[in-house]
Parts: structure tokens; C-alpha cells; sequence
């Protein structure tokens, strides 16, 4: 009876994430299906990946048929910060849980989930997983739709769509910028970097994902070493 | 250029390996200060990375892309929910689009 209340609430609290990554994920659908990926294919893509910008970025470089050595690290290096999350849950679930229950978990961490299971001290696996199922289809419907029907919208309509990724990307870094001056570097740095690296002649070439990996690393490690974190940060 | 296939299956078993990963075999917190201070930046310096100058060029001209960003920025600057800084943007693109196109 317990386990039951605490996924009911899961997934209630997930109704607002359910409902603006569908949104989002017309973009992510309309820009596969611009190049030419199959509906099926870029419905499979969210299922699988349930992830905005590792996915985003893994497409672009697909389209711009980078190696599957390319693709792995740049999906790898723009999910990284999972990693980081996957470690604070795994801080913060509740005692006795199998590992199979922490398989599952693994599935539903994303930026929006995890914020709202970081709301509990404790997380219950129940509740997590509550939280799980309605971003999933969510996100797939959208990507579904968007690959659907997004050929056969005018052209202003498209262009508004193709900017909600972007948009979602700049709801996350602005807010941690104006709390943060360390992160406000970070984002100008990469803003700066990103822009000399796309256009300076010696390095206008470079795919996509290369350069995506290249900034993060350079400007995230900077930012490491010049302003660290104090030492209980977690 | 690899085959479809492969490639999802590349994504979304990276994608998965690096959420479960961590999970399955970490119980105790990392003590390394550069790499949680690493870790800790990433995510803003991808996202930074991937949004510019791409937003710019992503729509029917530079105009409207430069007003999505200018919208989103702001909106997000004054705390507005995830879904309202994407939908700003999305209709700035719009609206300038609609007048120049």
C-alpha cells in the first residue's frame, strides 16, 4: 500500500515534465526528420536515450556522418554530468535497495527527474519510478509527431520549433549563471570558445561533436582548476 | 557513414552505461576535488557550447535566431519555468520571422 502511494505520486508530481518535453521533443523529431532519419528510428533514439542534449548532439553527429567512435564520445562527454547524478542518488536512496531496482533507476535520471527525486531526502525507489514512465512518453510521442508532421509545417513554424532545444538549454545554464559567478565564466568562455572554434579558418571544419567536446572539456577543466568547489559540496 | 543501427545502439548504451554505471558500483561519495569540480561545470559549458553560436544559424535567417536567443536569455535571466524560456523563444523566432520572411 505504501509502494503504491509513493509511485501514485511520482507520477503525478511527473505530469509537468510529461508535458514540456513533449514539447521540446517536436524539435529534436523535426530535426531528424530533416535529415532524413527514419520516423521509427528517431522515436527509438528518445525511448532509448530519454536524454535532450546527449541525444541533440549524438543526431548532429550522425547527420554530419561522423564515425561511431565520434558518436559514443561525443554522446559520452555531453551525458557526462549523469555521472555526477547517478553518484548523488545513489547517495540518497533508500536503504536495502537490489540492484536490479538500481538498473532501473539508472534508466529515468535525467536533468528534470533528478531534480524533482532530489526533493526528498530519502529517495524511495517506488517514487522514483513513478516519476519515470509519463516523461518517457512523453518525450517519444513528441519526437514521433514532430518526425510526422514537422515536414509539413511552414517554414516560420519550423524555425520556431528548431529553437525550443535551444531554449530549454539556456532555461538551465542562465539561472545557475546569475547564482554563480564561476558558472557565468564557464558560459561566456564557452559561448566565446564555441564561436572562435566555428569560425576562425584553421578550425571552421571541425565536425560538430568534436568542437562540443573540445569546449567542454578545455573550459570545464579550467574552471576546475581555477575555481574549484569547496570541499563538501556534493 | 555507419549504419543507423549501430549507431543507436552506440547512444543508447553509452547513454545508459554512464547513468548505471555509477549507480551499480559507487556507494561512497568521490573525494577527487578537480573531478567534482569538473563534473560540476560540464553541464553548463556543453549546453553553452551546443546552443552558440547553433541557435543562430538553426532558423530561416540569423535575425530571428539572434531574437530567440536575446528572448530566452532574458526570460531565463528573470527565473521563468523551463517550458515558458522555450516557448518565449520559439515565438520570438516566430514573430521576427513572420515580419522579414
Amino acid at each position: 500500500m505504501m509502494v503504491r502511494g509513493e509511485a501514485a505520486s511520482g507520477v503525478r508530481d511527473s505530469v509537468p515534465i510529461a508535458l514540456g518535453y513533449f514539447t521540446v521533443a517536436l524539435a529534436f523529431g523535426l530535426y531528424a526528420a530533416k535529415g532524413q532519419v527514419p520516423v521509427w528510428a528517431a522515436g527509438l533514439i528518445s525511448t532509448t536515450n530519454l536524454s535532450s542534449s546527449g541525444q541533440f548532439a549524438g543526431i548532429v553527429v550522425m547527420l554530419a556522418s561522423g564515425s561511431l567512435v565520434q558518436l559514443g564520445l561525443t554522446v559520452a562527454v555531453v551525458n557526462l554530468r549523469y555521472v555526477l547524478m547517478a553518484l548523488s542518488l545513489s547517495q540518497r536512496l533508500e536503504p536495502g535497495v537490489r540492484w536490479w531496482q538500481r538498473a532501473l533507476v539508472a534508466y529515468g535520471i535525467t536533468d528534470e527527474i533528478f531534480a524533482l527525486a532530489m526533493g526528498r531526502r530519502r529517495v524511495p525507489v517506488s517514487y522514483f519510478l513513478g516519476l519515470v514512465p509519463l516523461p518517457v512518453l512523453g518525450w517519444t510521442g513528441g519526437t514521433v509527431a514532430g518526425a510526422m508532421v514537422g515536414e509539413f509545417l511552414p517554414p516560420t513554424w519550423q524555425a520556431a520549433f528548431g529553437v525550443l532545444l535551444y531554449g530549454m538549454f539556456i532555461a538551465i545554464v542562465i539561472p545557475a549563471a546569475r547564482a554563480d559567478r564561476s558558472v557565468a565564466a564557464v558560459a561566456v568562455g564557452a559561448a566565446a570558445l564555441s564561436i572562435a572554434l566555428a569560425t576562425m579558418p584553421f578550425s571552421a571544419g571541425l565536425q560538430p561533436g568534436w568542437r562540443i567536446i573540445i569546449v567542454t572539456v578545455v573550459v570545464s577543466g579550467v574552471a576546475a582548476w581555477l575555481a574549484p568547489l569547496p570541499r563538501k559540496d556534493a | 557513414m555507419p549504419s543507423l543501427g549501430w549507431s543507436i545502439v552506440v547512444m543508447a548504451g553509452v547513454t545508459y552505461g554512464l547513468r548505471a554505471v555509477p549507480l551499480l558500483l559507487f556507494s561512497k561519495p568521490i573525494e577527487n576535488r578537480f573531478v567534482t569540480s569538473f563534473l560540476h561545470y560540464v553541464p553548463y559549458a556543453v549546453l553553452t557550447a551546443m546552443t552558440i553560436p547553433a541557435i543562430v544559424f538553426a532558423t530561416t535567417t540569423p535575425y530571428s535566431g539572434v531574437a530567440g536567443l536575446v528572448v530566452a536569455v532574458a526570460l531565463a535571466w528573470f527565473g521563468r519555468s523551463l517550458l515558458t524560456v522555450a516557448l518565449g523563444a520559439a515565438g520570438a523566432v516566430w514573430l521576427v520571422e513572420i515580419l522579414l520572411v
